[in-house]
């Protein structure tokens, strides 16, 4: 050490000069962070603001409820909870079938605070917990970014990504879905992969396989992870990039990583079983064979190498063939050939639609339209291309695999609105990527043909609001360019700069001199650069834009309760919490409610009251049960609902205020998924010439179901005309009597109605023998159609 | 025991009563005139109500008559036993009020007495339509029961401006308007009574509240901090029958309104699945008026739950006095025409209060707790305080004294920011801690190593770069040439740039010397090495081009003939420049 003090001591003012220089560009980029995380945090906070701060939605409610569970019971409870107030009477295993990572999150977020002594109530965490994540996953952004592409992408990533629509609207405050640290969990995970590519460290490669952990608890899209890191491992081998780091990077993560997700009950041996996994299994044979290869290549001569190829190749052959042909045998046999209905809607989109009517009936579910893309993630759609042109010049390791994310992700968004999530992050590391390059260029260009100007392009460059710290030295280049030699760029960290020290001097020359001679090649025209320049500043302008339009108006709002601006000033349609205030305070707490799936969460948050179906669709049968009862006559419902045990039967009316997801619109589905089940609901009865409407050409099937006669039950009262705002028209049928229900409670708009079971009248058997008959038949006849597969009647 | 004589040694020279049935509260309001008539001074009456009614009596209270200075007796409330049963008939209660100064003999005082029912009317028919109008039933003694002898008693009943069904006749009653009267009776026995039942309309909300917690929580820093949760229910007739929207039944609760201390700030309504959007908020200098609706409008037996919350400026409650503070703020609700079932009232003080009390004028139940708030080690002291059947009469102040050291406020700020401090302190050890394991490993030493090697070729890179300058200033030079001609101050600053030079390359040696004998330093000792050949071959080219330029003003060549001269080798040095400009970012890069 004595060397470099006595030459620090020669040469002080440089020195110092430069690691001050290092020092302030690590300080910046932390700031730049800092203020990235906080910028994720606060866009959105826009519901809180806005609104209030309340869970949002349908699925957050449920996560909700069980974090109450959680920090209430504890969590050996959890595991062991069997929730007996939800599909009724069937219940459900909690903890079993849910994904814990999310809970796991907030109840150790709650437990640490109330242990600091800070009362914050479960609701105010659930709430919070989503932005909080979404700066992680900006903050996870630039870490993989970082690998890819260096610092200044990786901050120009990060922005992008703390803005990005398409996340705010699953991460809003208030949000308390699963995705909301998925996504975090996701791009870490990938982060660490490529973070063990590059340096083929044991230590990432078992982080790596821990936020895979994280990963499987928290989402089901963990399974996009086991398939791309594969792939990717494929393309490398194929490419011939196979290397050690490569091995470390993925055996471990297999290996551990299978053994930690089938520690989750909700996936156990399906991490095993599934035909999702067969992927990563697979390639961890094939890795095993090329690395076993290359080590036969570097023992034997080449001459032997050659002929032990060709003996291995022939034996090797037959026996995969082999393999091959009982495992597809046996993955055939099974009749969803070993996928899930959401996977195998993955891979074909129409599968969905054709076989499984639950699924499609989710409107995210639906493939995407353009706009929606423009909507969800806006100017990045353009600089997508670039960005995936960005990443083969060069094509290293870690970038090949951003551009393998980024196509997998778009073909999977395009059959899925639901996997835009996915698309986004991708959308954002390729964006960030195209941006920093072009500013790269753009300013050094600008510094090329200026040596002595330097007001133009420090303007530009202090005007950008996705400013990078490359842009940041190449600004402090432009001012100072009479003395070059002095001012660097500190474009890379401390563990970059070593990394890239430990390649082949050859290699690093090679690329030196090429990056060189890039950008004398790239130096554009000084007035092009420029107007390049301001335009790539409007186009981020544009993005920061919409995205905090996105954030403020087309995302914030919780959706349990609606707001209307009109003359008279801000109108609040506060009717579902209402009726479910009204079901918690004024029923028996064991009464059971029945209502469509979609309100079933909310019913046990916020009511507390239990529930036939809800918004977990794992039995069909049980959905179909309650969509037979809408679509039937009201006697047959009511036959229905009594050997459920109903109490109470909840309805969603949008006809008086013109709300348009009411459970009149969702009918056909109840239909469609009834009729799955019970054959003798059939979709035609309900369809005039195969049109939907529920006006005087209505069919007299649809005018006597339920769903028709409990929505419209004396609407005509409000305007005399029963005009429903919705369908914009009359109703058919106005004026008509409930015999077996009894209107309890309705809101203040109308928005929710409430009916309970009338107990069994006496009159019924005496009053008309002829009357008895019928229905008795009608529903003995049902009951023989469907005896098997309803074991409720 | 009390003195059995003394009861019949007073009479009631007369007795006035009215009783509202204006509300759901039934407030009787007596004006007692008492004689004594026996041969003792008598310092306490006693009042009497039937068992039936004294069970849902929640305030009494006895004042002088006409005392405009409204001094307050103290009312005593302890229920006396019947002393002498075969005198007291069962079935009665007794409240003995204490007279100011004692009755002599023969003298008369005259005072009132004011007491507040509650559940005192019954609904009858008790089930009734969402549309149907509401009737109630009262009932009640024509005659005062009272111990002694009343010589001459009227009784009025005041009801709504509404229909009355039915209503018990007896001698002498009149029906004015809204109001039914009864008597003047004369000369009746003690315990005499006529049963009387009124039957009327009342559709005013019967507004329950059948737990009511409070939490007054007191912050030093300026505020109190008032929760107040209700869980209400709607106590009059029971609903029954189909529900309609279209139906505003006449005895729903729609709505109810909370008079709030005139500062009142930070108002929030809510309950537990989020804020209720319905309330208005209104304030003028004297009092802050709070209308709240519930999510829905409650019918008969409905019930519903909430919060609200409001904040206090603490100078408006906080007062000091003999070195102990005191809160001083109303014990019950500011609901208004509001019958609160039980009352739970906790007063959060300050972490380290001490010597703490409560004062409230009237009994109830009373406790301490401990509540662990935010940052608090200890906790918080909580007075607890009980009370069932309240009115809203009962809504007096209270005081809670204690003691405060001003510091102790100051006690959580310091541990944040110790804790902060503490963190950067940590970190900062942290960053300048060697974690490795073993300071002998292979890799360790390789780091090491690597790290010195780093730090010279960092030094490297600096002197070429200073070399480079110094190129720069021979450049400079020679355009001053061109400009001035002056051959001497460039033959001058050419010698001092020699100088330099050979200074730096003397810089360079030991380095270089150390970077050749590094073993980690292998990988770019070419590269460096490159570097400085080139800058050799720079800096020859460009003393080449100096001594040209320079001869050739000596020799006074035309400009033309110089610049052609040094063209091509200003090509080769812009050349070089380049590469070692090339290098130089390249090392800087390692």
């Amino acid at each position: 050490m004595a060397a470099p003090e006595a030459s620090t001591a020669a040469v002080p003012t440089l020195y110092t000069n430069n690691t001050l220089r290092n020092a302030f560009g690590g300080v910046l980029s932390f700031f730049i962070l800092l203020l990235i995380g906080v910028l994720a945090f606060s866009i959105r906070l826009f519901s809180v603001i806005k609104y209030e701060s309340v869970i949002h939605e349908f699925d957050p409610y449920f996560n909700y409820r069980v974090t109450q569970f959680l920090t209430k019971k504890g969590i050996y409870e959890f595991w062991n909870w069997f929730d007996d107030r939800t599909w009724y009477p069937l219940g459900r295993v909690i903890g079993g079938t849910v994904y814990p990572g999310l809970t796991l999150t907030a109840g150790t977020i709650w437990w640490l605070l109330n242990s600091l002594n800070i009362p914050l109530s479960v609701e105010t965490v659930c709430v919070f917990t989503a932005p909080i994540f979404s700066a992680f996953a900006s903050w996870a952004t630039y870490l993989l970014t970082k690998e890819v592409k260096g610092a200044g992408a990786g901050l120009t990533s990060a922005v992008l990504l703390a803005m990005v629509p398409s996340y705010i609207s699953r991460s809003v405050a208030g949000s308390y879905d699963n995705e909301a640290v998925a996504i975090f969990a996701l791009i870490f995970t990938f982060y660490l992969y490529l973070k063990t590519l590059n340096t083929g460290s044991l230590f990432y490669a078992t982080l790596n396989s821990l936020a895979y952990f994280y990963m499987v608890c928290s989402w089901g899209g963990y399974t996009f992870i086991i398939n791309l890191i594969p792939m990717h491992v494929l393309l490398c081998i194929v490419t011939g990039r196979y290397s050690s780091r490569l091995y470390i990077a993925y055996a471990p993560l297999v290996v551990l990583g299978t053994l930690l997700a089938a520690l989750v009950p909700v996936v156990g041996f399906n991490a095993v079983m599934t035909s999702e996994h067969f992927a990563s299994f697979l390639v961890f044979i094939i890795i095993h064979v090329v690395a076993f290869v290359y080590y036969i290549k570097g023992i034997l001569s080449p001459k032997m190498f050659k002929v032990a190829v060709t003996l291995v190749v022939t034996v090797g052959l037959a026996v995969c063939c082999a393999v091959i042909a009982v495992l597809i045998a046996l993955v055939a046999s099974s009749p969803t050939k070993g996928w899930s209905g959401r996977s195998l809607s993955l891979l074909d989109p129409t599968y969905a639609s054709k076989y499984i009517p639950i699924i499609a009936s989710v409107s995210e579910h639906q493939p995407p339209t353009w706009p929606s893309y423009f909507m969800d993630i806006n100017v990045l759609a353009f600089l997508v291309p670039a960005g995936i042109i960005a990443c083969f010049l060069p094509l290293s390791d870690a970038s090949s695999f951003v551009v393998l994310y980024i196509a997998t992700s778009v073909y999977f968004s395009g059959v899925m609105v639901r996997l835009m999530l996915v698309l986004a992050p991708a959308a954002c590391i390729t964006s960030g990527i195209a941006l920093s390059e072009a500013f790269d260029v753009l300013t050094g260009s600008i510094k090329f043909q200026l040596p002595g100007v330097t007001s133009n392009a420090e303007v530009d460059a202090g005007e950008t609001s996705s400013d990078t710290s490359e842009a940041q030295t190449d600004e402090v280049k432009a001012e100072k360019p009479d003395d070059t030699s002095k001012n660097r760029p500190l474009k890379k960290s401390k563990k970059k700069e070593r990394e890239l020290a430990e390649n082949p001097p050859a290699k690093a020359t090679a690329k030196a001199k090429a990056k060189a001679e890039k950008k004398r090649l790239l130096a554009l025209p000084l007035e092009a650069s420029v107007i390049s320049l301001l335009l790539l500043v409007v186009l981020g302008a544009f993005y920061v834009v919409h995205s905090v339009w996105a954030a403020a108006e087309a995302y914030s709002a919780p959706s349990i309760v609606l707001t209307t601006r009109s003359r008279d000033g801000l109108h609040v349609f506060d009717d579902f919490r209402e009726a479910y205030a009204w079901l918690s305070h004024n029923t028996d707490v064991n009464d059971k409610v029945a209502s469509w799936w979609d309100y079933g969460y909310q019913t046990t948050a916020m009511a507390n009251r239990t529930v036939i179906v809800d918004n977990n669709t794992w039995n069909n049968t049980h959905i179909a049960t309650v969509g037979t009862a809408m679509s039937s006559p009201e006697r047959a419902a009511w036959e229905i609902f009594h050997s459920l045990d109903v109490k109470y039967v909840l309805v969603v009316f949008g006809g008086l205020i013109g709300y348009p997801s009411d459970d009149i619109n969702k009918f056909l589905w109840m239909v469609r998924i009834g009729g799955g089940v019970f054959p003798h609901i059939k979709e035609p009865d309900y369809l005039r010439d195969g049109q939907y409407r529920i006006d005087s050409q209505a069919t007299p099937t649809m005018l006597n179901c339920l769903m028709y006669k409990l929505s419209y039950y004396r609407f005509v009262e409000t305007d005399g005309k029963a005009y429903d705002r919705v369908r914009r028209t009359e109703i058919g049928k106005k004026y008509f009597k409930l015999t077996h229900f009894e209107e309890v409670f309705t809101t203040h708009h109308w928005m929710v109605r409430i009916y309970k079971l009338k107990p069994l009248k006496n009159r019924i058997r005496g009053k008309a023998k002829k009357s008895k008959l019928k229905t008795s038949s009608t529903s003995s006849s049902k009951r023989s159609g469907t005896k098997k597969k309803n074991p409720w009647q | 025991m009390l003195a059995s004589p003394a009861l019949s040694d007073l009479v009631l020279s007369k007795v006035d009563r009215r009783i509202y049935l204006t509300s759901h509260i039934v407030r009787i309001s007596s004006t007692l005139e008492v004689e004594n008539a026996g041969p003792e001074t008598v310092s306490k009456v006693l009042l009497a109500f039937p068992d039936l009614q004294a069970q849902n009596l929640a305030y009494l209270m006895a004042s002088p008559h006409e005392a405009k200075a409204k001094v307050k007796v103290s009312v005593v409330s302890f229920p006396i036993d019947v002393v002498k049963p075969e005198d007291m008939p069962p079935g009665v209660t007794f409240y003995s009020v204490s007279l100011p100064q004692g009755l002599t003999v023969g003298a008369s005082f005259t005072f009132d007495v004011l007491a507040v029912f509650t559940h005192a009317l019954r609904p009858m028919p008790e089930q009734i339509g969402q549309a149907d109008i509401q009737l109630v039933l009262y009932q009640d003694s024509a005659y005062y029961l009272s111990p002694y002898v009343v010589k001459v008693q009227s009784l009025s009943l005041k009801l709504l401006d509404s229909r009355i069904e039915s209503y018990t006749t007896l001698e002498s009653t009149k029906v004015q308007g809204s109001e039914i009267k009864y008597g003047p009776y004369e000369n009746l026995p003690a315990f005499s009574s006529s049963p009387i039942t009124v039957h009327f309309e009342n559709n005013l909300p019967f507004a329950i509240a059948q737990e009511l917690v409070r939490e007054i929580e007191i912050s030093h820093w300026g505020n109190v901090l008032v929760t107040e949760h209700y869980k209400l229910i709607h106590g009059g007739a029971q609903s029954k029958g189909e529900f309609s929207r279209k139906f505003q039944g006449p005895s729903a609760v729609r709505y109810l309104v909370a008079h709030l201390p005139p500062r009142a700030h930070s108002v929030y309504y809510r309950d537990a699945i989020g804020n209720i959007s319905t309330s208005h908020l209104r304030g003028d200098s004297k009092k802050t008026e709070l209308l709240i609706e519930p999510r829905y409008p409650m019918f008969g037996g409905w019930r519903t739950a909430f919060t609200i919350g409001y904040g206090l400026p603490l100078q408006d409650c906080l007062y000091e006095s003999e070195g102990r503070r005191f809160l001083n703020i109303t014990f019950s609700s500011p609901m208004i025409e509001l019958v609160i079932d039980t009352l739970i009232v906790k007063v959060v003080l300050p972490e380290g209060s001490s010597d703490i009390s409560a004062a409230a004028p009237f009994f109830m139940k009373q406790w301490q707790e401990t509540k662990i708030s935010h940052l608090d080690i200890v906790g918080r002291a909580v007075v607890v305080l009980e009370k069932t059947n309240l009115v809203p009469e009962h809504n007096q102040y209270f005081q809670v004294y204690y003691k405060f050291n001003r510091l102790s406020m100051l006690r959580e700020p310091l541990m944040l920011i110790s804790g902060i401090f503490f963190f950067f302190v940590a970190c900062i050890v942290y960053m300048h801690a060697d974690t490795s394991i073993s300071k002998f490993s292979a890799s360790y030493l390789a780091k090491q190593q690597w790290e010195e090697v780093r730090v010279a070729i960092q030094q490297v890179h600096n002197i070429i770069c200073r070399c480079l300058a110094t190129h720069d200033k021979l450049e400079a030079s020679l355009r001053d040439l061109s400009r001035t001609g002056e051959v001497q101050a460039c033959k001058a600053a050419r010698k001092s740039t020699d100088g330099l030079l050979k200074e730096l390359s003397k810089e360079l040696k030991p380095l270089m010397t150390f970077l050749q004998s590094s073993p980690s330093a292998v990988q770019v000792l070419s590269k460096v090495e490159e570097l400085v050949a080139k800058e050799r071959e720079l800096l020859e080219k460009l003393m080449a081009k100096h001594s040209t330029a320079v001869e050739a003003y000596e020799k006074k060549s035309g400009a033309r003939d110089i610049e052609n001269r040094i063209a091509l080798q200003q090509q080769k040095i812009t050349a070089l420049r380049q590469e070692v400009d090339d290098l130089l970012e390249f090392i800087d890069e390692i």
